[in-house]
């Protein structure tokens, strides 16, 4: 635009108007190759970033013999985060996890509920929210018995409320 | 000896070591004044010249500067703390105790760091109460409030990261909190929990991330910002002193 100003008015622009100048095509090379470059940057950013490996814990936890768990009893495992209850139909799990904002809860036999300590939600022993924030039950783990006879948790795995095992 | 003093100093001033250092000259003229000014690096961020009523205490109570003095104090003291402190999970929590335990002065250095964080972040706050109730963000400083909000955000950022570092029970799980909070926005925000700690859970990766934005990312984003926010205070015309101002 700077050039069309200052061109000489004698002079007709040999150019014309729908017409790419060199420097513009290169121009719009150049930036192409930097949004190019800057995707690619990105990608790149966001993948290493992302840990590929994680020394976190199994979700898979060993709870023991289930003969450990007494009939109608809650039993807290702090070591793997979650609670064994012993209901009529069988053993279930929960997570001790709060669905608040992830503080650990704690069993309150006094009580006969699940208390977090951060922001007060209560959860009844099917995991169902008595009161607080929480905004969704405790869920439910899958477990299971394994060949040992051990009983076993998958905290990444979360099992539909009439499953139980059986002892 | 007063003068003997000032003899001593503006020989000083002459000196060809100080002339090529501070090429203004010595002199007492406004144009050696300004010039003092304007051509040192540290000192060209300020105006060469501002309203005396500027500097009365009751326009700004000095909160931007006391700020600026809690950030100086947490970088000075932050340096030295890192001297003891390995960022891993076998070592932190027994370094926090040996600074306070072991150390000399180690508990000073501390608390220091601790108290002056609290005070930065509530100097911020009162800053940032005193322009708005004063309307000194109005134009032509509606950008620099901007930039204060920027400031406003690293220092809170810098705060919680800190808070991690103890790697005691309160740290853990007020970084647990936090992050399953950031879990909230729409979208993203699992990833960008997984993204800044490191992993699922608060562990070894993000007690890493967290030291190195707590001590090189947010400090360094600190330091440019507030070089900007003081650069714009000369660029839109000094502090607002609340008279009325004319602008060309």
């Amino acid at each position: 635009m700077e050039q069309n100003e200052k061109a000489p008015q004698d002079k007709p622009s040999r150019q014309k108007p729908d017409e790419v100048t060199r420097r513009e095509s290169f121009i719009k090379l150049g930036l192409g190759s930097v949004a190019v470059a800057g995707c690619g940057a990105a990608v790149f950013g966001y993948e290493f970033l992302s840990p590929n490996v994680l020394y976190e814990p199994s979700p898979i936890a060993n709870l023991g013999k289930p003969d450990r768990f007494p009939p109608d009893s809650v039993t807290p495992d702090p070591v793997a985060g979650v609670y064994i209850i012993h209901a009529a139909e069988g053993l279930y799990a929960l997570s001790a996890t709060c669905t608040h904002l992830g503080c650990f809860t704690a069993w309150k036999p006094e009580l006969g509920i699940i208390a977090c300590p951060c922001h007060g939600s209560k959860f009844n022993r099917l995991g169902i929210k008595i009161d607080g924030p929480a905004p969704r039950p405790l869920p439910r783990l899958k477990v299971w018995v394994n060949d040992e006879g051990d009983l076993l948790v998958d905290r990444s795995t979360i099992a539909p409320p009439d499953q139980f095992v059986r002892t | 000896m007063a003068k003997a003093i000032e003899g001593y100093w503006n020989d000083l001033r002459g000196t060809k070591v100080w002339r090529s250092v501070f090429r203004s000259g010595a002199g007492s003229s406004n144009l050696h004044r300004s010039l003092a000014v304007q051509q040192n690096i540290f000192l060209h961020l300020a105006s060469v010249k501002m309203r005396r009523r500027s500097l009365a205490f009751s326009v700004t109570w000095y909160l931007g500067t006391l700020t600026l003095a809690t950030f100086i104090t947490l970088t000075g003291s932050g340096i030295l703390l890192m001297l003891y402190y390995h960022p891993s999970v076998p070592q932190a929590y027994a370094d926090m105790k040996d600074l306070q335990f072991v150390v000399s002065a180690g508990v000073f250095l501390r608390n220091l760091h601790r108290w002056s964080a609290h005070a930065m972040v509530f100097l911020v706050f009162a800053h940032m109460f005193k322009v708005f109730y004063r309307g000194a963000y109005r134009p032509p400083r509606e950008f620099n409030w901007v930039i204060g909000v920027i400031l406003l955000l690293v220092t809170l950022f810098l705060s919680y990261t800190g808070y991690l570092l103890p790697w005691d029970q309160l740290a853990f799980w007020a970084i647990t909190v936090g992050s399953n909070i950031m879990s909230a926005v729409p979208v993203l925000g699992a990833k960008l929990r997984f993204l800044m700690l490191g992993g699922n859970t608060v562990n070894a990766n993000a007690l890493l991330r967290f030291y190195v934005l707590h001590c090189v990312i947010l400090p360094l984003l600190a330091a440019l910002f507030i070089a900007v926010h003081f650069w714009r205070i000369r660029k839109d015309g000094g502090l607002y002193t609340g008279k009325a101002e004319t602008h060309g």
